[in-house]
């Protein structure tokens, strides 16, 4: 039963293992976007097949029901349009007050969007991989966001994928902003490993006046994220510590859950 | 065993992997993603040869910890945990049976991901841990339980279908055939 081939082929794993646990985080990452390669074809494929069900159905939309579609958007386009007139009149002010003051002027934000192809398998991170990468000009601790709110952050970049670690992972913290008369900031931490929704606005001042339903967002402390991204609502709000600081709760305004397309911004 | 055979295991624990990436439902339904590769060990360690688990326990990590944000390599030695005393135990087991199959699948399941999140503590790693993580580790163990004895039957139909068959030895012998036609009698 214990026969020296079988010691040999253990000793033969074991080396393997530590022997590319102790690579330098270079080659690490090297080797983990060479590996992650082979599954390139295999995101395709999940793509179509994800799709092939909303293909279908849209095969069988009753021709009613397009048109109802068609003069809603119509009508969501105008009053975009609107706002847009609004916003770029807006802007013009905003640009001409903060050279009368000698402000600096603010870039304004480029958008990439990009598709979520894969979630971790493991059930201990909270992180997902987007179809944008290295050739796209994507670089590390870029902001990740939705149109209803911050979604995370890239932690690790390849040629053609990129690793977004979203909020809530223990390696994405998030300087943030409660949008009240105090503006009280802290920090967003992790959450528990169920509930994606929900995660803690933590080292808030004792004295913080934290109402239900208030908003949340990026403070621009700590310099990865810009101020202003919308990231959720105060839920509650409780003393630790013995009244040494407050924590939070903040709902997400981003579901996080089902994650399918992604905006990567480069501040 | 053959080559044929190692071919079909790390090639169902590349679609495995991909699977658990890809597929969102059981988080989204019950709240954690189920591993397959635990349950593909015991099936590798009960029916193939010692390279095979080897090559499992090395490729089956190295894919698993690709796509996530795990350090690489970090899931080769959990799978070789599991891997390597079924095997050196394996004539005692009824791997046939469905309900052997069920609590080594349980057991291996469960070992996993214990076994994964220890080494991350210990390399100084920060995993999402929590309450909520007993109800992940129950998910991952039933599921990977369940999932045990259909791993099996597709493999083994899979072997059937496609591998090369053991021949059979016929009781046949030559020298032992018994002549039952009439001796030509000398007269």
């Amino acid at each position: 039963m214990f026969k020296q081939k079988n010691y040999f082929a253990l000793g033969a794993v074991i080396v393997v293992a530590v022997l590319i646990l102790s690579l330098p985080t270079s080659a690490t990452t090297r080797l983990k976007s060479a590996l992650g390669s082979w599954f390139l074809p295999l995101f395709g494929l999940a793509d179509t097949a994800q799709r092939l069900p909303a293909d279908l159905a849209d095969t069988v939309l009753p021709r009613r029901e397009l048109l109802q579609q068609i003069a809603k958007l119509r009508d969501e386009n105008q009053q975009l349009k609107e706002q847009q007139f609004q916003t770029a009149a807006i802007a013009r002010e905003n640009e001409q007050l903060r050279t009368a003051l000698g402000w600096q002027k603010q870039a304004p934000w480029k958008l990439k969007l990009a598709n979520v192809v894969t979630r971790d398998p493991a059930n201990w991170w909270r992180t997902a991989q987007i179809d944008l990468g290295s050739r796209d000009g994507l670089r590390e601790n870029l902001p990740v966001l939705t149109a209803s709110g911050l979604v995370g952050r890239i932690s690790s970049v390849k040629q053609t994928s990129a690793q977004v670690v979203l909020i809530g992972d223990p390696n994405c913290r998030v300087s943030a902003l409660v949008e009240n008369a105090a503006r009280d900031t802290g920090v967003l931490l992790a959450s528990g490993p169920l509930d994606t929704s929900l995660v803690q606005l933590t080292y808030l001042a004792s004295s913080a006046n934290l109402k239900s339903g208030q908003s949340v967002i990026t403070s621009g402390l700590g310099g990865i994220f810009p101020k202003g991204i919308p990231i959720g609502q105060i839920v509650d709000a409780r003393s630790v510590e013995f009244g040494l600081y407050t924590e939070a709760r903040v709902k997400l305004n981003a579901n996080l859950g089902s994650l399918e397309q992604v905006w990567v911004l480069f501040p | 065993m053959n080559a044929f055979q190692t071919s079909i295991i790390l090639a169902f624990a590349f679609l495995a992997v991909f699977a658990e990436a890809a597929l969102d439902a059981p988080r989204h339904w019950l709240g954690a993603q189920i591993d397959l590769l635990p349950a593909l060990m015991i099936f590798t360690a009960l029916n193939a040869g010692l390279p095979t688990v080897a090559l499992l326990a090395i490729f089956g990590g190295l894919w698993f910890d690709a796509l996530s944000a795990n350090p690489l390599g970090i899931s080769i030695l959990p799978l070789l945990a599991i891997g390597w005393p079924i095997f050196l135990r394996r004539e005692l087991i009824l791997r046939d049976l469905p309900f052997a199959q069920l609590v080594l699948g349980a057991a291996a399941s469960a070992i996993m991901p214990l076994l994964t999140v220890l080494m991350l503590l210990s390399g100084s790693q920060q995993p999402l841990l929590g309450w909520g993580s007993l109800w992940q580790l129950i998910v991952m163990t039933v599921g990977g339980a369940a999932a045990t004895p259909l791993i099996f039957s597709l493999m083994n139909w899979f072997n059937h279908a496609l591998g090369y068959q053991v021949r059979t030895e016929t009781s046949f012998r030559l020298d032992r055939e018994i002549r039952r036609n009439r001796r030509k009698e000398k007269f």
